[in-house]
């Protein structure tokens, strides 16, 4: 990927798409064909009756890449609609992450005395262990990990950003 | 897609049939009147449909290759889809280059593929292929059926996304056992289709209709940069066209795709754009002031080196695709829409503002570009002793212009050359690979041309080197008995690549060389055509009327100047007022960057 296309700030660009087979095949080699960034992806159905499902994409470039990406998306044949989060208004954004930590003794004590500060769930534990469930911005998550770095961070999986728009409208 | 008379008797519309037929019902109610296709076992039910039927024509190619390429041909001559079928696996393989090639160059194609059945779909069955994995990247849009049912839907669907907004290849995947088992098909409201998701653009918006009037009308050195766009609109949209650059006075000047739009002999007319593109319109493109961009896309062999392309002008750019506006180039004001619709719309807004183009800024501008047209930068000398291709096309125009002419062309400075000196007055007449620039597109193509025009003359401006490439379909030109002429400017070279050597790599000609040609006249006579040699400037005007009386498939071998270099030319990395000039000394010319050496 060229350096020119990752310079430039992140924006979270959602996708409705008619959720027909191979519509996200269709999305991902656009941006790997084009050699534009992605940081992160979800994808999930949101409307079952009308077959509608929704691809948050955090990307990154210039305001020219942008657009470009933004048109490329709304070319696609299934694709309904496209909104650039970041560019379009105030969102709020969230992420979801399982984060396991194995530690004993005083980290193990200091683990959940983070995760009590960050509202993060224990949802499993073993003598040695936690997996904890963190929720909130990819910037809460981030900090939380590298609390957990130094504590015994063993495995972490991250659901990637959704977002949507804060206000009345509906995209 | 709906669009089904929801009121209609369900008996009269809805009937029982195999998807094989569903198949060729769906094809005969989209019009179709002609198939280029081959057979092979995962299509062996729709063959079986097609045997059975006297209203759609099939084509065997030689090929699968070929059958894209005439397809391309047939749609670009006529503006109508063009239809291919071919097997499961080698046969989609086969297809791909073809698929590219009409994506680059947005011409509406369908091409149905055979596939292994369903339940051995992802088992590597025989001659199986993820065809739609291979070929979503090269379509507008593809589509796997995988319900008998819905075959009758998904056909009128990508009739409808092939041919509307930015036009292109649509892939149909038929699984066999789809083919075979019964379904419902029903006819839909054509008029009336609307798609799920997919909406086309039509009409610009008014106020920036108004914007660019105004513009247009402010400008001192204005141009109109025109592309395949208008092509694709349509004969109405190149008449609108014709109006609106009549109404202005201004210059205007076209890119490879968009060759005829507006004719080449009109004296508004500079030439064509880009890398070959003449002096005065590579110069006007970069000294003037407002740039009246309509159906083309800023490609690299336009624009050269992009941050001097037109640095001083204001960009208008007119196109139905969003994506193309700003991809390259960052313009002033991007209008979204059919070009053609669009057109329109600025000659209402010029008329209803009363705007006049400012006749003495004109007058200076004009002058201008007399005094680069006067460079006569496409200039040869004919000599006695060996034909100049330059001039063998020449002649070729001044004996076929006044006849019913179709050119195609395959890739080179014989392409290059037929797009500088064959003179297109009419949209639809010029086929060639643009975009993807595919050697032995030009044969296929014409044969695509000639089934659509069986009465019209068909020229292939061809090169020694790319008619090898798919020179089998010569054969289906002979079992078609259509009459076409190859016209082979044969160098011995691979022309344009030898030129580059020449002047980017030192001379060094690696592999370049047209070693162990054939005998084309003997391999004519082996096909059942007839061959021609074509060597003396002297003789050469008999020769081609002698060609063109033939009724019958001609293959000339027109041999011509080995070394002789395609100029003006833009050389790669550089501005547009840059340009190498035929008899410039070596010293004279623009050196070449680093940057320049790594672009193709
Ligand atoms: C399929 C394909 N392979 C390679 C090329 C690269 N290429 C561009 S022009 C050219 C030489 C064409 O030679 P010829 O057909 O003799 O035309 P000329 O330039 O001599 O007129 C080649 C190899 C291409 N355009 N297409
Ligand atoms: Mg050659």
């Amino acid at each position: 990927m060229s350096d020119e296309t990752n310079a430039g700030p992140k924006h979270t660009i959602a996708v409705l798409v008619d959720n027909e087979p191979g519509v996200l095949a269709r999305v991902v080699g656009l941006f790997s064909g084009r050699g534009y960034n992605i940081d992160s992806l979800t994808v999930a159905e949101v409307d079952a009756r009308r077959d509608r499902s929704r691809i948050n994409i955090v990307t990154s470039g210039n305001e020219m890449i942008i657009d470009q990406i933004r048109a490329q998306l709304e070319r696609l044949v299934p694709v309904f609609n496209v909104v650039d989060l970041t560019e379009d208004g105030p969102s709020v954004e969230r992420e979801l992450a399982l984060i396991k930590v194995v530690a004993t003794g005083e980290n193990r004590i200091e683990a959940l005395r983070v995760a009590d500060i960050f509202r993060a769930r224990a949802v499993d534990s073993t003598m040695g262990s936690f997996v904890f469930e963190v929720t909130g911005d990819s910037g809460k998550v981030n900090a939380f990990i590298d609390l957990m770095e130094p504590l015994g961070l063993a495995e972490v999986s991250r659901t990637g950003v959704v977002a949507i728009a804060r206000g009345a409208d509906a995209m | 897609m709906s669009g089904t008379a929801q009121d209609s008797d369900q008996n009269e519309t809805t009937e029982t049939l195999s998807g094989a037929e569903i198949l060729i019902r769906a094809l005969t109610d989209q019009g179709v009147d002609v198939i280029f296709g081959y057979p092979g076992g995962a299509v062996l039910p729709i063959y079986d449909a097609l045997f059975a039927q006297n209203n759609i024509r099939h084509v065997l190619v030689r090929q699968e290759g070929g059958a894209v390429h005439a397809a391309e041909g047939y749609a670009r001559s006529t503006g109508k889809p063009g239809v291919v079928l071919v097997t499961s696996g080698p046969g989609a393989t086969n297809a791909v280059t073809g698929l590219t090639d009409a994506m680059m160059d947005s011409i509406p194609i369908v091409c149905l593929t055979g596939q292994v059945a369903s339940h051995l779909i992802g088992n590597d069955a025989f001659q199986e292929a993820d065809t739609i994995g291979i070929t979503r990247p090269c379509t507008k849009h593809n589509y796997l059926v995988k319900d008998t049912d819905e075959m009758g839907r998904i056909v009128h669907e990508a009739f409808y996304v092939a041919t509307q907004g930015r036009p292109g290849p649509v892939v149909i995947d038929l699984p066999k056992d789809i083919c075979v088992n019964q379904g419902v098909y029903e006819m839909p409201d054509l008029d009336n289709l609307q798609h799920k998701t997919y909406r086309p653009p039509t009409t610009g918006k008014e106020s920036q209709i108004a914007e660019a009037v105004a513009l247009m009308a402010g400008a001192k050195r204005p141009i109109f940069y025109t592309g395949g766009g208008l092509i694709n609109s349509g004969p109405e949209a190149c008449a609108k066209l014709r109006e609106l650059v009549k109404l202005t006075g201004y210059p205007i000047t076209s890119t490879l795709m968009g060759l005829g739009a507006f004719p080449a002999s009109d004296d508004q007319f500079v030439g064509m754009l880009g890398m070959h593109g003449t002096y005065e319109a590579n110069n006007a493109m970069h000294d003037c002031d407002v740039m009246i961009c309509l159906g083309a896309r800023f490609d690299d062999r336009i624009t050269g080196r992009l941050d001097a392309f037109s640095p001083g002008s204001t960009k208008i750019h007119v196109d139905v695709d969003p994506s193309s506006i700003n991809k390259n180039i960052s313009v002033d004001l991007g209008i979204v829409g059919d070009v053609g619709q669009v057109i329109e719309q600025m000659l209402a807004g010029w008329n209803k503002a009363g705007h006049q183009p400012d006749q003495a800024a004109a007058k200076d501008w004009w002058t201008t570009i007399q005094r680069w047209r006067s460079r006569d930068c496409l200039a040869f000398e004919q000599g006695k002793d060996v034909i100049k291709p330059q001039h063998a096309i020449q002649r070729l125009y001044e004996l076929t212009k006044d006849r019913d002419t179709y050119i195609t062309t395959e890739v080179g400075q014989h392409q290059m050359w037929a797009a500088q000196f064959y003179k297109f007055e009419e949209p639809n007449r010029w086929m060639t690979s643009g975009g993807l620039g595919t050697m032995g597109y030009g044969l296929p193509a014409a044969v695509g041309v000639q089934i659509a025009h069986p009465e019209s003359l068909v020229v292939d401006i061809s090169g020694e080197a790319s008619f090898m490439m798919n020179i089998q379909e010569i054969a289906t030109a002979v079992q078609y008995r259509l009459p076409l002429k190859v016209f082979i400017l044969n160098n011995r070279w691979m022309g344009m690549v030898r030129q580059w050597q020449e002047l980017l790599h030192g001379s060094r000609y690696a592999e370049t060389y047209s070693e162990a040609l054939p005998d084309f006249v003997k391999l004519a006579e082996c096909f059942g055509a007839t061959g021609m040699v074509m060597e003396d400037p002297a003789s050469l005007d008999d020769d081609i009327r002698k060609m063109l009386d033939i009724d019958g498939l001609v293959i000339a071998d027109v041999r011509v100047a080995k070394e002789e270099n395609c100029f003006p030319m833009v050389p790669s990395g550089a501005a547009h007022n840059e340009m190498i000039m035929a008899g410039n000394k070596a010293a004279e010319s623009p050196k070449v960057t680093d940057d320049g050496m790594a672009l193709v």
